[in-house]
């Protein structure tokens, strides 16, 4: 009214009987003529209705670009789900690619090192060799890292004596010190002589917390401490992944995805704790997922279970400690995330491929535990991780006992004795020497030969392809089977290390490129040795115990390396697989002396399905002609010694004449018959198709090879199509 | 992953260039061809095969042009032709031409033009050498990478995606076949 304009408002009213309703409200003055407001007209709308659909429309809309939001981030995730199947699938493929020519060159250098080398050679070939090895272990790791993500890993469980594993990894650690480190080993007594796990998991860990202390140590001591604690709080607990409910000081804050694989098979509620199949068949944890595991099922479960079964649960702590350079605070979150090192400056000057503590707190979580670590600045750190091991309460097996057999002329019942129940182990770098050839061998000899008749109680060290050349007869089926063991235990756990005095015979200590070379030439060398294939089935699986040598991720290298000698003839064994005979395909014949050429067309020939006999000269191939019968012929026009064209006129002459008289009298002496397929000399010779390959020279003119007796002609350089057109229109 | 693509991308045009420039031709295509599972590397042997081949030829025939007495021309067209053959089969195109110019200097027995020939055909094959083992060298890298970033990358969205070692040796087989490091996020 004061302004004298017109205005309008929604104003909402609460009614009793009708509820919230909206009206608009339109407001105008009416003027009399003389301008003065008289009076106003007031209309409403009742635009309730409306104003309901208009808020739904609003929320509608919000509903639909949040949809439409996660639609986005689903397609985003399937692309990228899709996307890393596919390049965990490359990454297999390619680590393999990457392995083979890899390993080539270590074993290759391995060779060389057992040839005469003067100082600077040999120091230079060490680099290559640990550079080389270095390599390897990266791309193991970062398989294996996939691997344990992709939940392809497997859990074993086999029965093995702690202590003795203690024993021999500290051993292995020591055997390649090259500092003045103590290391040390402490077993509680109340620790089981025998538990029962995935010993080479187990021991995997452990060498690399180790390896990992006396890298980051330069004095004093690395030593591992193993006792029984009570069942820690994370076990019971066991509902949320990523719960750090224990009593150990926890530092892992964020947990990684890849741990759904462990948790989530143990955790999730469709799960009765037993086989964990959520992956691709994958976290299988057999005899693991029993009792004591962190079932979310709670207590009850736990100890019903534990009431039908016939073997206890005990957990097993192990503290890795040293005193060493120590891990600052903030670093201490980020330690066990993939290739984090506590700092750029530490992977410059340590090396490394920060993977080892990942794969670590993988498997410790995928077999049931925690691994976590305190650690002070300058004074050292200690790794402690908590495993459930089953236990056996029909210990004393007999197959613990040594077979008196086997033993041979060792007097060794007395040393497994002491290693059963010796819970404290000492060892310096430099005595280790000794230690080694007065016990060493001697425990090698009994170890080798246990490998029949025990089945699990000893340790069995490792082994790699070379034992083939084995020198001890009766060792020679044992270590084939320890290689056929080990190259399908090795596929799903890459690892090995060079003890350099563990074997005071052995011709050489495994590397990774063995047992990767053993894994490609696993099937030939099985092919060859039926005794080794026959032998590992008569091994019970739960019972057996096959020992993977451990690799010290030292950049420096032990100081002996011997060679292998049947290293070379193994790979020659592999290419010879490539010449395939074909008996049933067309035989074909390439006559060419240009290497590169060779090369080229057999590939492409290859690709096309054939393979092909190569011959060099014009000599060669009227030979090849007489002893096979070829159903076409490739031929060079330009080769040394003899051409083609003269070749091919000889060829023809046989077919016309049926005799080798012209080829005679060029000087080509006639082989005695082979058996393979040669023409009756009464049946008409076959017409061979033999097709020039020119280099478009002058003197390689198409009449002339015509009128020499060649049926075609390709030009170089050679092509898919046109070889493709040759081998439709002149083979059958 | 746009690092990634760019990178692929960068490999290609650096490939593409390699035939604008002459240096190889349709026949190296079809060697890519022939690279499979089962030979994955198989351009990368028949050129090392080629390189040393190569090499070894064009030594004999510098020995060949020295000779005081006389210079063996038979011998050095032997050559040619054991050259012009290999270059021909594996694409090679100004090794290739260079072997051609240098066949009817020989045929003339014209040895200043060979001499000359011969330093063309030298510098041919360095440029061809220099070329492929770049080629070679980012295309392994490029392969490495990629699977890593792929398997890696989504995990950390933080944290840096993949190793740092990796990604400084790519940086600097890119620049040094004459790309740029895109900045990345």
């Amino acid at each position: 009214m004061d302004k004298g304009l017109p205005a309008k408002r929604e104003i909402t009213f609460e009614t009793e009987l009708f509820g919230s309703k909206t009206f608009l409200i339109y407001v105008e003055p009416v003027f009399s003529k003389a301008g003065e407001t008289i009076g106003i007209n007031y209309m409403g709308m009742d635009i309730t209705d409306q104003v309901r659909k208009r808020e739904r429309m609003i929320k509608i809309r919000e509903e639909i670009a949040v949809q439409k939001a996660k639609e986005t981030e689903l397609n985003r995730t399937i692309h990228i789900t899709e996307e890393t199947m596919r390049a965990k699938q490359m990454l297999a493929t390619m680590s393999h690619e990457i392995r083979s020519p890899l390993s080539g060159v270590v074993s290759m250098s391995e060779i060389l090192a057992t040839t005469k080398l003067d100082r600077e050679q040999r120091q230079l070939l060490n680099v290559m060799l640990s550079s080389g090895d270095l390599v390897l272990q990266l791309i193991n790791d970062i398989l294996d890292l996939s691997k344990v993500e992709s939940g392809v890993m497997k859990l074993e469980a086999t029965k093995f004596r702690p202590r003795e594993v203690v024993k021999h990894v500290l051993q292995t650690a020591a055997a390649s010190l090259q500092k003045i480190l103590t290391l040390e080993g402490n077993v509680a007594d109340d620790v089981p002589i025998e538990v029962i796990g995935d010993v080479l998991r187990i021991r995997q860990i452990l060498t690399n917390l180790i390896s990992n202390a006396i890298k980051f140590t330069h004095e004093g001591k690395v030593g591992v401490k193993l006792y029984v604690v009570p069942e820690p709080p994370f076990a019971k607990e066991g509902s949320q992944h990523g719960s750090d409910g224990s009593t150990v000081n926890q530092t892992t804050t964020n947990v990684p995805k890849e741990e759904t694989c462990t948790s989530t098979s143990q955790t999730s509620s469709d799960q009765r704790g037993f086989h964990g199949k959520k992956h691709e068949g994958s976290c299988q944890n057999r005899s693991q997922s029993e009792p004591g595991t962190p079932v979310m099922n709670g207590k009850i479960d736990v100890t019903e279970e534990q009431a039908e079964l016939p073997e206890t649960t005990v957990w097993i702590r192990c503290d890795v400690y040293d005193t060493g350079i120590g891990i600052p605070e903030n670093a201490l979150p980020t330690l066990f995330k993939k290739y984090m090192q506590v700092s750029a400056d530490h992977a410059r000057k340590y090396g490394g491929t920060g993977l080892g503590l990942a794969i670590c707190k993988q498997l410790v979580e995928l077999m049931g535990g925690r691994l976590t670590v305190s650690s002070r600045v300058h004074c050292g750190s200690t790794f402690t991780f908590i495993l459930p091991y089953k236990v056996s309460l029909s210990c004393d097996h007999s197959d613990d006992s040594d077979d008196p057999d086997d033993l041979s002329d060792m007097d060794d019942h007395g040393d497994s004795d002491d290693d059963a129940t010796n819970g404290f182990f000492q060892f310096q770098p430099r005595t280790l020497g000794s230690l080694f050839s007065s016990n060493g061998s001697s425990r090698t000899q009994k170890l080798l030969a246990h490998n029949i008749g025990h089945v699990n109680s000893h340790k069995i060290n490792g082994f790699s392809e070379n034992y083939c050349s084995f020198p001890t007869s009766n060792g020679q089926a044992k270590e084939m089977d320890l290689v056929e063991d080990a190259c399908s235990v090795a596929e799903a756990l890459e690892i090995s290390s060079e003890p350099e005095c563990s074997f005071s015979h052995s011709p050489d200590h495994d590397s990774e490129s063995a047992i990767c070379r053993g894994r490609r030439h696993h099937n030939d060398v099985n092919a060859e040795n039926k005794v080794s294939s026959i032998d590992v089935s008569t091994y019970s699986e739960t019972s057996r115990e096959v020992d993977v040598k451990v690799k010290i991720s030292e950049p420096q290298l032990p100081a002996e390396r011997q060679g292998r000698s049947d290293s070379g003839s193994q790979s020659t064994l592999n290419t010879s697989q490539e010449v395939s005979n074909s008996i049933s395909k067309p035989k074909i014949l390439l006559v060419e002396d240009n290497k590169i050429n060779v090369l080229v067309t057999q590939s492409m020939m290859k690709q096309l399905g054939h393979t092909i006999d190569v011959v060099n000269n014009g000599v060669q191939a009227v030979r090849a002609v007489q002893c096979h019968s070829y159903d076409l012929v490739l031929m060079d026009v330009c080769m040394p010694v003899m051409d083609g064209l003269q070749a091919t006129r000889l060829i023809r002459s046989f077919e016309e004449t049926g005799n080798w008289d012209a080829a005679a009298k060029a000087g080509i002496e006639r082989p005695s018959p082979s058996s393979d397929s040669l023409q009756p000399d009464c049946t008409p010779p076959k017409h061979i198709p033999i097709i020039a390959m020119t280099a478009n020279a002058l003197s390689e003119s198409a009449e002339e090879c015509f009128a020499n007796g060649m049926d075609s002609f390709v030009s170089k350089p050679v092509t898919f199509q046109k070889l493709k057109e040759c081998l439709e229109q002149y083979l059958p | 992953m746009d690092f990634v693509n760019q990178l692929q991308r960068k490999f290609i045009d650096y490939s593409s260039s390699l035939h604008r420039e002459g240096i190889v031709d349709d026949q190296f295509t079809q060697l890519r061809k022939l690279e499979d599972e089962n030979s994955p590397h198989f351009v990368m042997e028949v050129a090392s095969l080629f390189f040393e081949d190569c090499e070894k030829l064009i030594n004999n025939m510098a020995i060949a042009l020295e000779q005081k007495q006389g210079v063996d021309f038979k011998q050095i067209e032997e050559c040619i032709h054991q050259l012009k053959g290999s270059s021909s089969s594996i694409g090679a195109m100004r090794v290739k031409n260079a072997c051609i110019a240098f066949r009817s200097f020989s045929g003339a027995q014209n040895r200043e033009g060979c001499l000359r020939c011969l330093q063309q055909l030298s510098h041919e094959y360095s440029l061809l050498k220099n070329k492929l083992q770049t080629l070679f060298r980012v295309s392994v890298a490029s392969r490495c990478l990629y699977v890593c970033l792929v398997i890696f990358c989504r995990e950390n969205e933080h944290a840096e995606p993949f190793p740092d070692v990796l990604v400084f040796q790519l940086e600097k087989q890119i620049v040094a076949a004459g790309g740029s490091i895109p900045r990345v996020h």
